[in-house]
């Protein structure tokens, strides 16, 4: 199938997913599963990754800047600029697109081979609506916040490293995360990730919804939903920033 | 009552079914029977709108499926109940649940007549209620196809689809299956339409039956008339077995 057919499905498929669900009270149940399933349990690689890029970061940094015409500060400033900036949208997104695009399009297309979509049809229910618009709202809603702990965790994690090695010292560390500190980072940040969320939670769900055959292309699809999210966000990555920060 | 009329379907140019008219009575069990290929469950699928067809009409009562917008046939479709081949119950939900969920998505009942009603079905197929709790993967194949038939018929539909119901499933447990869906089809007065390859069910409760050969209806009649049948295509199809070989002989001594 070539891209026009792809982009074209994909399109009718979210005019089905956009639309007032069946039964309100249906929506908010699986609204609250996948704000559990794909925000809260997402919480533990994020901060795990977070942590150790943060505090690697700040050893990079350190190392790569050893030359007296730069201020002390500025290995602070770099580890929180790049944190800010890139790593917990864009890198942060990238990861979250295996884990959480995976999970969706192994769980939709699983249902897709077992027949429970078409039982959800032929019940009558609106089946792209019912399993989807809960998936792409709950994940869109709860990206901000992984986000935000994200850029928290990993200026922790350059912290441990001021604290616990003698690289770089804590005075100088505070002061480069605090130095000409710009809010508008955040907001980029928070708005490049609302966008890869949304990509990654469609895209996957796409792929899961039209997957066919046998569990042998449940997996084919979850690597195709993964795969093919990372590159969107990417291509969108340099379409925010081209926009946002010119 | 569905009446099916000069149905035409094919993929991408390859025909799956040519000109088939057929009529599908409430209150009894319909079957559609075929070998692996024929179309049975192509036209299975194209009577409950899974299938857009080429050609040909689809009635349900009068109403006729090809001719109503997405949202008309959702709402058909509640009238309709399906047993699937896999059960296809949601794995995510127990076994109550599972009943639940059509009536929690198209009824106005309260909770507690949703619990009851629920109840009622799953003991109509004789579950247990120590199963009502459990998961779809924590019972057996039979037991799932029990709640399946159960869900099926939680919102008292007019029409009821079987795909392969004794797929997968033993001997005794098959005729329990089929003993189900006989029963609920004359205690409910549902329009049956069941697609199946075994020639136990089609013997045990096929009431009216047609048979898919190519694509194309090549038989219809009742159970008893498959044995005096000499439509050549349906007996190397039904008694391909020397069980069933046998049983058409014995039938043809008996008469004599």
């Amino acid at each position: 199938m070539n891209i026009f057919q792809d982009t074209g499905r994909y399109c009718i498929l979210m005019e089905h997913v956009f639309i007032k669900p069946d039964r309100w009270k249906m929506f908010f149940r699986q609204f609250r599963n996948e704000l559990d399933k794909l925000g809260l349990q997402s919480l533990p690689i994020v901060l795990i990754i977070s942590v150790f890029i943060g505090a690697v970061l700040t050893i990079q940094t350190k190392l790569n800047s050893e030359n007296p015409l730069l201020p002390s500060y500025t290995t602070g400033l770099v580890t929180r600029d790049t944190l800010l900036l890139e790593f917990s949208s864009t890198i942060m997104c990238l990861i979250l697109a295996g884990k959480v695009g995976s999970n969706i399009a192994s769980e939709i297309g699983t249902m897709r081979i077992t027949e429970q979509i078409d039982a959800l049809e032929i019940m009558g229910v609106n089946s792209a609506n019912y399993l989807i618009l809960p998936k792409i709202v709950a994940f869109v809603l709860m990206i901000p916040f992984l986000t935000i702990f994200s850029m928290a965790i990993g200026l922790i994690g350059g912290y441990f490293v001021a604290l616990f090695s003698d690289i770089i010292t804590v005075a100088e560390y505070v002061t480069g995360i605090q130095y000409a500190f710009n809010a508008y980072y955040v907001f980029y940040s928070i708005v490049k990730s609302l966008v890869f969320a949304f990509l990654i939670s469609s895209v996957s769900s796409y792929y899961g919804y039209y997957a066919y055959g046998g569990a042998l292309d449940v997996g084919k699809a979850s690597t195709t939903a993964v795969v093919n999210s990372s590159i969107l966000i990417l291509f969108f990555n340099l379409l925010i920033t081209n926009v946002m920060l010119k | 009552m569905i009446e099916v009329k000069n149905l035409y379907k094919s993929f991408e140019g390859v025909p799956a079914l040519t000109d088939i008219s057929a009529v599908f009575e409430t209150g009894i069990v319909n079957m559609i029977i075929g070998q692996s290929g024929s179309g049975k469950t192509v036209l299975m699928k194209s009577i409950i709108g899974l299938h857009r067809i080429d050609k040909g009409r689809i009635e349900y009562d009068g109403r006729n499926l090809p001719d109503m917008t997405m949202k008309e046939i959702r709402i058909l479709r509640r009238e309709v109940g399906m047993l699937f081949q896999g059960s296809a119950l949601f794995d995510s939900m127990t076994v109550l649940e599972n009943v639940m969920y059509p009536l929690e998505m198209f009824s106005s009942m309260s909770k507690k007549e949703m619990i009851q009603r629920a109840h009622f079905c799953l003991e109509r197929v004789n579950l247990e209620k120590s199963s009502f709790d459990l998961y779809p993967s924590e019972i057996s194949g039979g037991m799932q196809k029990r709640a399946a038939i159960a869900r099926a018929i939680a919102l008292r539909p007019k029409y009821l689809f079987c795909d392969e119901p004794n797929s997968g499933l033993d001997p005794i447990t098959s005729l329990i299956i089929d003993d189900l869906i006989y029963k609920i089809t004359h205690e409910f007065n549902i329009t049956t339409i069941i697609n199946s390859h075994d020639m136990n069910s089609v013997i045990g409760i096929g009431e009216k039956i047609i048979f898919i050969n190519n694509g194309k209806k090549a038989w219809e009649g009742t159970k008893d008339d498959i044995f005096k049948s000499d439509n050549e295509e349906l007996n190397d199809f039904v008694f391909a077995s020397e069980v069933f070989k046998q049983l058409k002989a014995m039938k043809i001594n008996n008469k004599k």
